[in-house]
Parts: C-alpha cells; structure tokens; sequence
C-alpha cells in the first residue's frame, strides 16, 4: 500500500480530516461563542462535499476488503449531499437552544462518525469489514437520538435504538458466522459460488438480512422505528430515515445480488412476502398518525417496502431502479422532515391537525411541503413518480404483475394520507393558524436545493443513465 | 421548439407569469391573454393540420417529434396528432379559456387558482399530443392531481369528501393503468424487437393473445374511470356537484374525455384481440351506465347533480359506440366527446351564472327566472335543447352516427343494447325539460325577482361556448371529415 492507492479512500480520508478539525475546534472556541461551530462545520463539510465529486481511480485496499469504484464513489457523492442538507436543516435548531449550544460541536462530530461508518459500510467486501462498519455508524447515532437529554422522549429513543442495534447486531454476527461456516471465508468474492444450499447456508442469510432488516425498518423488524423518529431530534430522525436507511439498502442489494445469488430462490420469494407485509403495514398504520414525525416514520417504512419491490427483481434494471429510487427519496423525505423541523422549531406544533390553513399563513414552506409529499406519493412531475414507476418496471419485467399490482394498490392507499397533510395544510382554515415565521439562510438554502433536485432528478433523464451505466460494474 | 410542444411550454409560462404578478386583475389578465394564445394556436392547428393532409400527407400522425428521454428503457418524448386530437385541442383550450372568464370574479386566493386550473390544462394538452405511453400517463397524472386542490379550496358543500373521492378513485384507476402499460411493454418484443412504449411501435407487434386477454381490462378499466364507466363513476356526480363553475366545465367538458380518447388510442389500438374478448362484458356495464345516469338524473334536484349524472350517461354512450368498432359508431364516439364537451362546458357554466345570483341549486326553489335573467334562460334552454339532441345542434349529429353504427350489427344481443341505449334519449328529454319547465317557466319566485342581469364576462363565455355548438351542428361534415379520416387508420387495425 502507498500512497496513491491511499487515495482510494479520499472521501472517508478527508472526512476523518473533518471531525479532527470539528474536535481541535471545539476545544478552542469559547462557550459563548459556540454558535461559530455551526459554521466551520457547515462549511468544513460543504467543502468536503465538493471534494467528494473528484473523479476517483478505482480499486481495492485491504487486501479486498476496501473497494471503489463509480457506483460506490456515486453513492457516496449521493449521501454527502444528503448530509449537508441535513445538517443546513439542523442549524437554527442548534442555534435555538442554549443547552444544546453548548454541545454543537459534538452533534457535528457524532453525525459525520456516523457518515464515515456509512462510508466504510457502502465499500466494503468483507462481511468483518461490513460489521465493523455497520457498528460505527449505528453507535454515535444512538448517542444522537439522545441529544436532548432533558427529553424523556429523546432519551427512550436512544434506549430503543440502542437496544434494537444491539440485537440486530447480534443476529447479524451470527448468520454472518453461519454463512462463514459454509463458504469458509469472509470475503465477498471467495464467497460467491462458494456457499450452495444448505440448511447452514439458509439460516445464515435470514439472519444476516434480519440484521439489515433492522436498519431498513423492513415489517416484521420495524418496531423500533416510530418511536424512534418521533423522540429522537428531528434532523436525527431525518439522518436515519435516509442516509442510513439507503445505506444499509444498497449493502444489502450488493451482497444479495452478488455474493448470495445462489441463494436467489430463497431470498426472492422472502423478499415478496417481505415487500407485501411492509407495504400494506407501514400504510396502514401512517393512516391513523396524528404526529408528524410518526407519520413519517410509517411512511418511510412503506416506503422501504416499495424498494424490496424493485430489489427482488435481480437483475440490472433492479439495481439502477433502486439506487435512482434511494437517491430521490432522500431528497424527498429531507424536504418533508425539514418542513415538519422548521415548523417545530417556530411553533412547537408537530400534528397534522396543527397545519390546518397553514397555506393562508406560510405559503412558500407549505409549497414544499406539498411537493415533497407528493414526490413520496409518486406524483409527476415530481422526481418521486420517476423513482417509483422505474421500480414497478423492474418487478414487472420478471413478471411479478401481482406484485406491481399490490403496489399500486398500496400506492393509492399511501396518496391518501399524504393528501391528509395536503388537506390540512391547503384546505382547511384554522383559528389560529401557526403565524407567519421567517427561517434562517440555511434552512432557506437546504430546502431550495430539495426543490430543485426534486424536479431535476426526475425530468433530467442523464441522471438516471448515468446510474444505469454505473450499475454495470455488478455485473448482474 | 416545434408547433405541438409549445401546448404544453405557454401554460407553463402562463403559470410562472401568474406567479410573479400581483393583485387578482394582473392574475386575470395574465391567465387570460395566455389562454388566448393557446385558443389562437389552436386554430392555428387545425390550419396546419388541413394544409399538411391537403399537401398530401397520409402518415397518421402528423407533426411527429420524438425525443429520446430515459434510453435504457426506451422512453422517448414522442408526440404527433391526428385529426382527433387537433379538435380535442381545440375543444380544452376553448372551454379553459371560457373557464377563465366564468371565473373572473374568484375572490378567494385568485392565483392559486388560475395557476391550478392552467396545470390541470398542460395536463391534458400534453395527453392528448402524447404518442408514448410513459409520456401520456405522466400528463395524465398531471391533469388529475390539481383537481384535489381546485375541489377542496375553491369548492362548495362537502368539498373535502369530494375532492378527496375523486382524486383518490382517478389515481386508483390511473395504478390500474400503470399495470397495463407495463404489460403491454413487457409484451412489446413479442416479434423479436426491442421493448417499446410508443403506442404505433406496438401497434405493428403481435402482442400473445392470452397476454391481451389479461392486459385489456387494466388499461380499459383504467382509461374508462376517468370516463364514468359504472360502477365506477360514483366520483362524478359527487366530485361535479362540489367543485367551483370552471372546474366542473373543465372536468365534465374536457377531463372526462380523457377517457373514451384513451381507450380508443390505446386500449383498442395495441390490443385488438383484447378488446374483440372483453367487448361484450364492457358493453353490458357501459348499457347499465347509461341508463342508470339517465334515470338518477330524473331523480335529482341539484341542477349540478342533474347535469354529472346526464354526463354519466352521455359520455357512455362514447364508451358504447367504441365498444362497437366499426368505423361510423367511432366517428359518432368523437363527435359526442367534443359535442358533449361543449354541451356540458356550456350547462355548468349557465348553473354557475344561476347559482351566483339565487345561491341554490335546488330546482324546486326556483321558478320562473326566465323572466328576470332572460339571456342566461334562453342560453338554459339551448344547452338542454341540444343535450338532447335537437337537429342543429351538435348533440344530434353525433348521437345519430353513434346508432347508425350501432345498428350494424345484425345479431341479438347488440340489436337490443343498443334498443336501450337509444331509448336513454326519450329519458334525457324527460329531465332536461322537467328541469327547463320547473326553473325557467311560470311566476317568478318573489325572493328572486331582483336578480343582477347576466355580466360580460358570463356572456362571453357563454356566448363562445354556444357558438360551437351551432357551428358542429350546422356543419357536421366539415368536424366529421376531419375526424373519420383519422378514425380509419385505427378501425383497420382492429380488423
């Protein structure tokens, strides 16, 4: 190893580069200026970000246990962009508090550790490597959710998601040592072909995608879920509704179609059942929420279930379907999480009957709102319609017609409740409406960006061609 | 930029200048020059349209563009027209602009409003250029989804339970769609080419009988919803009685057209044998429609519900003349889409006009207002008149080519359909002139004898509205060339 092949992991590098700033930072900026975190943070990470679209060589580390190539390097480029909204979003909420001002640095450092497990997660081709990263960007997010400590609610989301990691963790390690068992080895590519049909080999991949379960929220695995997003911070709800969750899919989606394609008539029709349940569960229970934050947590596990849909295809158009799909749903639940943080923060309102006439009041953040719902929904011409008529495509390719068609049922069902938020915020006047309020510049900034991609992503078809033209690299 | 595309590219423009001009007469102005130059270039249109087929053009779609979108899948943005759908142009750009005037006076959020209603437009226009099925379903999804927010801010009564009935019931029908565009897709190579989702490409393959059988009832079903097909045109009535005046003449005039057009550009173009199968089944619902819709219109006393349930009943008889697949029952199915069109823009528009002066729309209230808004009574009375069918009106042509061509077929079971699809007509004369005699005629009602004479820009509208009415009336053979010259091509294909 030297130095240029060093370079394969400029993005984590140059992130570990970041945090070590952040900390040295931290300790030489006085309590009562601590609001200046924020912003070498912010633009630290910005700068970062930029760095990150750098073309990069492609290769291993490790001893293959480190790769990189475009479609990592593509994803990654992906959840830096996601980050830094996120954390555009957090800003004022940092600002607003005084207890938490103290410790903005640490909320900066925790997530971008997170990040950096992500990172490690999304390249690595050995399952040790796979765990080991999985537990570092699980770890400081559980010490996020708990971030208002003087919250009940915050510190029981903490406990859950600590809890619910700890035993998905668990499980995970033990079909990973089953799937070692059987294929005698730990990296993906001697595994592949290696592993055969066994009960051994079985028990092993249930238990290794339970542990990933646990992290895409997929039914029966989800429990944790509402709780969670509802008392942990908003913007930590928004990082693990998206960036982690699309992480642990796109692992997931490399192991299963690469290393456990032997193993395609299990998993497929697991993944089936899996997508049904999901679909109509996370729907049905988004109906009946009145918080926000809850309804986005049923809402972003039904979600979860569409992209299981598009995932048991197998093939390539599955895998770019599902990677177009998780880069707009990022953007589009950043943009409803960043709505719902902003109102929050102004008002303290978090139900959807809280919303009623907020159109009257607040034209511009209902707008977006709206759009990023409807980007949910898979309405057109929002990206959204794009990411969820190419998943449908992939499962009717193989002819699972029955499938697509359940979707689009639960799709109807799902419209239905996005409408609900619509109908308050649109429809309905109020007494008192949640009064006009100004956001700050980030979150302005974050949410215009939401904006953008999510009619550019869809409408501006090279985006997807260049997916598709990455995903090659799986051959599949 | 190409003549078609621009249809869709001056709403848009339309709607960014409403976004930036300020105070409800800027918003009117703006909404209303950009209508006139969609109505202008519709015209425009139709000149071209005849110049090209004069010079000698025979291709069956003409000004055809195609624009390669999302490759790996073979999406392409591709557009052409016939002459179907330059009229079906004509006709959404003359009621949106009617629309317009109708609604001068909305008070309440005055952009939202227009910008709303001129979306749902760029909806349709772009359906009706569409000749891809992806392009086509993401206009159509854009047409439907305003409809939620026009209903439930602007509407009347339970507009919640309206709006939200009828988007979901659209959206429902539109994931049924979606299912069958899929299936034709995956179909598409059937002959060894490439997957396509251009709707001529896949006319020339044989897509497998069997996969048709599945296939047809999606995208019949699914084009038909929007098209009030009992049992599933419960959202009409309900959605119509709700919504403000321009909405329900857009939505019966126009929207509801989407339907019976897609059928007969998709559904029974790239799956013939589909179609031949189901043809029977779909009959005995369309039969059932019809008579249901004529009969609860009898029943009503809500001048709106009377006028959504007479379009249940009328726009089956689109659904049945294409059920009967030959070509002068087709040519009859698209003269009474746009016949009906007008006829109904015009109805809801004079409902409108009658509503903002009394504030009901219950006909027992009401007597005699033929004597206090005489213009907007007689108007009444034309558009019942030509509901009906009167001869010189353009509900009579279209309605006489639809049973000349029904009564084709020689054998039973059509023979008697169509006996109680004509005898729907004796039953629209009955409610029309029930409706014409109680509200119009005798001694006025004394709360009514003061109302506010008819406005200008109500007469306006009205006035356009009537005018083409009479104009497909008189010169049923001028509308009806254009359109059977088009209807040819797909006719042959069925065969």
């Amino acid at each position: 190893m030297n130095l240029s092949n060093m370079l394969l992991m400029r993005n984590e590098l140059v992130l570990i580069l970041v945090i070590l700033i952040l900390i040295i930072a931290d300790i030489f900026v006085a309590d009562k200026n601590k609001k200046a975190v924020n912003y070498i943070a912010v633009g630290l990470f910005a700068v970062h970000t930029l760095i990150g679209f750098i073309p990069l060589k492609e290769g291993a580390l490790f001893g293959g246990m480190f790769v990189t190539n475009s479609l990592v390097w593509g994803f990654k480029n992906i959840l830096n962009v996601g980050v830094l909204l996120i954390i555009l979003l957090a800003v004022s909420w940092l600002n607003k508090n005084s207890l938490r001002n103290r410790k903005i640095g640490e909320f900066y450092i925790l997530i971008f550790s997170s990040l950096l497990g992500m990172f490690y997660l999304i390249s690595s081709r050995n399952f040790l490597m796979l765990y080991l990263s999985l537990e570092l960007s699980t770890l400081p997010v559980t010490a996020l959710a708990a971030y208002d400590i003087f919250n009940r609610k915050s510190s029981e989301a903490g406990i859950k998601l600590i809890l619910s990691a700890a035993l998905s963790s668990g499980i995970f390690l033990f079909g990973m040592s089953l799937l070692y068992a059987t294929g005698g080895s730990l990296y993906f590519d001697a595994l592949t072909g290696n592993i055969g049909h066994s009960y051994l080999s079985i028990a092993g991949l249930v238990m290794f995608f339970a542990g990933l379960a646990f992290k895409i929220s997929l039914v029966p695995f989800h429990f944790w879920t509402a709780d969670v997003y509802e008392g942990a911070p908003t913007p930590v709800s928004n990082y693990l509704s998206v960036i982690s969750k699309s992480s642990a899919v796109f692992i997931l989606m490399i192991t299963l179609f690469v290393t456990l394609n032997e193993l395609k008539d299990i998993w497929i029709p697991m993944l089936y059942g899996i997508s049904i349940l999901t679909m109509f569960i996370g729907n049905f229970f988004a109906l009946r929420q009145q918080n926000l934050k809850r309804f986005l947590a049923f809402s972003s596990v039904a979600q979860a279930g569409f992209i299981m849909m598009g995932m048991l295809a197998a093939d390539h158009l599955a895998a770019s379907s599902v990677i177009y799909f998780l880069a707009i749903y990022i953007f589009s639940n950043i943009g409803a999480f960043g709505v719902v943080q902003a109102v929050s923060l102004a008002s303290g309102k978090e139900n959807i009957s809280d919303y009623n006439g907020l159109y009257r009041t607040n034209p511009k953040i209902s707008l977006i709102l709206m759009i990023s719902l409807f980007s949910l929904a898979g309405i057109p011409p929002i990206a959204g319609f794009f990411g969820k008529f190419f998943l449908y495509t992939a499962a009717a390719g193989k002819g699972y017609y029955l499938l697509v068609f359940i979707a689009v049922v639960n799709v109807t069902i799902s419209l239905y409740y996005y409408l609900l938020v619509v109908r308050a915020a649109f429809l309905r006047r109020s007494e008192n409406p949640i009064p006009y309020f100004k956001s700050d510049i980030f979150t302005k900034i974050g949410l215009i960006i939401v904006v953008i991609a999510l009619f550019f992503l869809g409408l501006y078809s090279p985006f997807y061609d260049y997916i598709d033209s990455v995903t090659h690299i799986l051959n599949i | 930029m190409d003549i078609l595309t621009l249809f869709v590219v001056v709403p848009v423009l339309t709607v960014f200048a409403l976004m930036i001009s300020k105070g409800i007469k800027q918003h009117r102005v703006v909404a209303l020059i950009g209508f006139s130059i969609q109505t202008l270039m519709s015209f425009n249109l139709i000149y071209q349209y005849l110049q090209e087929r004069a010079a000698g053009n025979n291709a069956v779609m003409v000004f055809t563009k195609d624009i390669m979108w999302f490759a790996p899948m073979n999406i392409h943005y591709a557009i052409g027209v016939d002459g179907i759908s330059v009229l079906m142009i004509l006709l959404t750009s003359v009621i949106v602009l009617t629309g317009i005037f109708i609604s001068w006076k909305v008070d309440d959020l005055p952009k939202e409003f227009f910008i709303s209603l001129i979306v749902l437009a760029s909806g349709v226009f772009g359906f009706f250029i569409s000749v891809d099925l992806f392009t086509l379903f993401v206009f159509y999804e854009i047409a439907v989804i305003p409809m939620f927010l026009l209903i439930g801010i602007w509407g009347t009564g339970p507009r919640e339970y309206a709006a939200m009935k009828l988007t979901l019931m659209l959206m429902g029908a539109s994931a049924l769609l979606l299912v069958g565009i899929l299936g034709v897709y995956f179909n598409s190579g059937a002959d060894g080419g490439a997957l396509s989702f251009n709707i001529f490409e896949i006319s020339k393959v044989h897509i497998p009988v069997s996969a048709q059988k599945l296939f047809f009832p999606f995208l019949f079903v699914g084009f038909a919803v929007i098209g009030a097909l009992f049992p599933f045109h419960t959202w009409s009535p309900d959605g119509h009685a709700s919504a403000p005046t321009a909405v329900s003449m857009l939505h019966a005039g126009v929207l509801m057209k989407l339907g019976g057009y897609g059928i007969f550009r998709v559904a029974m173009f790239v799956m013939p044998e589909g179609a031949k199968y189901w043809a029977n089944f779909f009959l005995v619902l369309v039969i059932i429609g019809i008579l249901y819709g004529a009969l609860a219109a009898i029943k009503q006393k809500d001048l709106k519900y009377i006028n959504a349930y007479s379009s249940v009943s009328h726009l089956g008889l689109v659904l049945f003349a294409l059920l009967m697949m030959n070509d002068i029952a087709w040519k009859g199915a698209m003269l009474q889409s746009l016949s009906h069109g007008f006829i109904t823009a015009l109805s809801f528009a004079l409902i409108g006009v009658i509503y903002g002066r009394t504030h009901t729309r219950i006909i027992t209230k009401m007597r005699g207002l033929l004597n206090v808004i005489p213009i907007a009574g007689a108007l009444y009375v034309i558009a019942g008149l030509a509901n009906l069918g009167l001869p010189g009106f353009s509900g009579f042509v279209a309605e006489m080519n639809i049973f000349v061509g029904a009564f084709q077929h020689a054998d039973t079971f059509h023979r008697v359909i169509t006996i109680l699809a004509v005898s729907s007509i004796v039953v629209t004369a009955v409610y029309i002139l029930r409706v014409v005699g109680m509200i119009l005629m005798g001694p006025t009602t004394p709360e009514f004898k003061n109302l506010p004479k008819i406005a200008w820009y109500e007469k306006t509208g009205t006035f356009i509205l009537v005018l083409f009415i009479v104009l497909i009336g008189i010169f049923p053979f001028w509308w009806g060339g254009i359109i059977s010259d088009s209807v040819i091509p797909f006719i042959q294909n069925l065969h």
